[in-house]
């Protein structure tokens, strides 16, 4: 669907007719990303993170593919071929080092992109099913970077193995058996190996479906804006091409320029050193850690220490860390409020502040050996994430009084209305 | 209503069971004698440090020169090929001559008998481990066993400043260092060492231990720095080719991103946003 003022696509070529007289594929990428979808025209950089995440999967898919070719899934050798690719293979460094630093980077836009739709209320009506699916494919991504993570089969390979599967065997009674069942074994091993690596394949794919739903989504009532007020007419619209793809070509330029100043002058720097040790189950690291973009979720899982209601301490962790992405699944029915941008919600914006500075402080506890300060600080400020999300944002959107709203996104833009044109958080 | 009631209840469970375990008493973390004397790795300055870093081929040579008449008694350098000396200066020949003669013979089967033998190494064989197996390595070395060297830079924290300090850093305990972490039998004290006791006994003693064939001096610290840096090869084989390619990446990029703004610029300028 689309807006009444779509641009329709019109072939004019006979081939370009007969193609779509046959399989209009032309007019569904027209319509979908090409002159024929209305965006409305006061998008700020904030949303260019979407295009940037899609480029972000691409670029892991298509470096995994190759590396796919060159790797060995076996415990044996695993570590071995990957040393080979680093080393033999034309341009192996650049693959691999492309892949691992592309993971980061995929978790850095889209990190960015699930703040900016906390703060621009782009998860509410009608747009729920976006953030839904949005959710879904976060989660698909932690488990591919997970097990992506796996299987270099160095010593955080291993060891993080040995913990994130652990979790299952915090389930009361089957936990165990469950955890040898998934693994293959009383230990990950090659059984492990191998279904990581075939699930590590298959999962970038199902992120790409994911993706195309989500697309979808966002397509039937066409993309937020900062005001977050609804496009009226078509004085509030430009066609996607080619304002937006001019505006986020400039921002893939941006982005790749910072990934390679990464991958090619500081391509180690978000690894880890133990990983290019050689897994040995004899030998514990002495501190586990996760990649950077687990943090946040780690310190959670280490804040429960006591056990409480006679639940075990591991449970409780187990179960909060999951619920701490799960509650974003209920986040557009906890908050009330019917005016989505935090530009006009003066309340909501100061605890968006502190919940991004909140993670923050969980990312950096996660990093830290589980010891004081440091736990006591990661158990406030889990507390407080819990909080945000399930007591204060519901009383938020009851007792908050929003500012005016601009009439429509023309008038905002038109009539010196600069609010969407400040920086996010300063009121103009 | 029901989904922010039960969230609600949802919530205040997790925060009483978080601030039920913030008020819980705990000792308050200790400083570990390991952590008390333990030192961070010294400054190292090579020549392929930093974005344009390229590595000092004569160097690299000393360093092997330091890992084949030193480290290569214990340690194995088994990712890095005999052929792959050819990135750090050496001819052909010169390579065919450093495997033929390599002290160590690489594992090979009789093609008469079929039985286990050895024979002399070749260009395209992977240095040879000094020792058959784990079990021999630890029966040679109190227990302990020699890591492989090839990823030695990357793979501690730290780095070749690391190895370096660490090479240099073998000094007697100090007088107040408690009893308990005094180095056992065959352990010897070296503060940038984790635990501060390390199994290996001090490698490079000497100054002059090693006769350098371009003259340079061989101290101490200049072994160990020479050593450090051709670690930082065998660790990273490609590090000229990658710092070669990021900087055209870069420079490309900065330039393609300079016409998408500009074009960016131009298609937006009759829109008000």
């Amino acid at each position: 669907m689309s807006f009444p003022w779509a641009e329709h696509y019109a072939p004019k070529h006979p081939l370009t007719k007969w193609i779509d007289s046959r399989l209009p594929l032309p007019r569904l990428v027209y319509n979908a990303i090409g002159a024929g979808y209305p965006v409305p025209r006061n998008l700020n950089y904030f949303w260019n993170f979407g295009v940037l995440a899609g480029a972000a999967l691409a670029i892991q898919i298509i470096t995994g593919i190759i590396l796919a070719m060159h790797y060995a899934a076996h415990g044996d050798i695993a570590f071995q071929s990957v040393e080979s690719i680093m080393r033999d293979v034309n341009s192996g460094w650049l693959l691999r080092y492309a892949h691992a630093n592309g993971a980061s980077f995929f978790f850095i836009v889209v990190y960015l992109h699930i703040f900016r739709g906390l703060y621009y209320g782009s998860y509410k009506a009608p747009r729920e099913m976006v953030w839904l699916l949005g959710v879904v494919i976060f989660l698909l991504m932690m488990a591919t970077a997970f097990m992506g993570y796996v299987l270099p089969w160095g010593q955080m390979s291993f060891w993080g193995a040995q913990v994130i599967t652990g979790f299952f065997s915090a389930i009361p009674v089957v936990g165990e058996p469950i955890r040898v069942w998934l693994l293959g074994g009383f230990a990950p091993d090659n059984a492990a190996l191998n279904r990581f690596f075939s699930l590590h394949y298959l999962l970038p794919f199902v992120i790409a479906g994911v993706v195309v739903l989500h697309i979808w989504a966002l397509h039937i009532p066409g993309s937020n804006n900062p005001t977050g007020v609804d496009v009226k007419g078509p004085q509030d619209t430009v066609p996607f091409h080619p304002y937006y793809t001019a505006k986020d070509g400039f921002g893939l330029g941006v982005f790749l320029t910072a990934f390679s100043l990464m991958l090619f002058f500081a391509p180690n720097a978000l690894g880890h050193a133990d990983n290019y040790i050689p897994a040995n189950p004899l030998s514990t690291p002495a501190h586990i850690v996760p990649e950077w973009y687990f943090w946040p979720f780690y310190a959670i899982l280490r804040a429960f220490t006591v056990n409480f209601f006679w639940i075990p301490a591991k449970l409780w962790g187990v179960v909060a860390m999951f619920s701490a992405i799960a509650l974003l699944f209920v986040l557009p029915w906890l908050d009330a409020s019917p005016v989505r941008s935090a530009n006009y919600r003066p309340l909501y914006r100061k605890f968006f502040w502190l919940l991004v500075l909140d993670v923050l402080v969980l990312g950096y506890c996660g990093v830290m050996p589980a010891e004081e300060p440091w736990v006591r600080i990661s158990q406030f400020a889990a507390a407080y994430y819990f909080a945000h999300f399930l007591i204060i944002l519901p009383i938020v959107s009851r007792v908050e009084k929003p500012l005016p709203l601009p009439n429509s996104i023309s008038e905002s833009v038109l009539h010196g209305e600069k609010a969407e044109a400040a920086p996010i958080g300063v009121q103009a | 209503m029901v989904v922010r009631f039960g969230a609600f209840l949802i919530g205040l469970v997790f925060v009483l069971a978080l601030l039920t375990a913030f008020l819980v008493p705990r000792e308050a973390a200790e400083e570990t004698v390991a952590h008390k004397f333990h030192l961070h790795p010294k400054a190292l300055k090579l020549a392929s440090d930093g974005p344009l870093g390229k590595f000092d081929r004569q160097q690299l040579q000393r360093g092997f020169q330091v890992y084949k008449e030193v480290c290569a008694a214990c340690h194995s350098l088994r990712f890095v090929a005999f052929r792959d000396l050819e990135g750090i200066g050496f001819t052909k020949p010169e390579v065919k001559a450093i495997a033929n003669q390599w002290a160590i013979e690489v594992p090979a089967i009789n093609p008469d008998t079929g039985e286990a033998t050895t024979r002399k190494a070749m260009p395209s064989d992977y240095f040879p481990s000094p020792y058959a197996n784990e079990t021999a390595a630890r029966a040679a070395n109190n227990n302990a066993l020699p890591p492989d060297l090839s990823l030695m830079a990357k793979a501690r924290e730290g780095g070749a400043p690391y190895v370096h300090s660490l090479l240099t850093g073998y000094r007697d305990p100090p007088a107040d260092l408690p009893a308990d972490a005094r180095p056992g039998p065959s352990l010897y004290y070296n503060p940038y060492f984790a635990n501060l006791n390390i199994a290996m006994p001090p490698p490079l003693v000497a100054d002059g231990q090693v006769s350098y064939a371009d003259g340079t001096s061989a101290s101490v610290d200049q072994m160990a720095t020479d050593v450090s840096a051709f670690l930082v090869w065998t660790a990273e084989p490609k590090l000229e080719n990658r710092h070669r390619t990021g900087v055209a990446v870069v420079i490309f990029l900065i330039i393609a991103t300079t016409l998408a703004y500009l074009s960016y610029r131009n298609i937006w300028a009759d829109q008000k946003h």
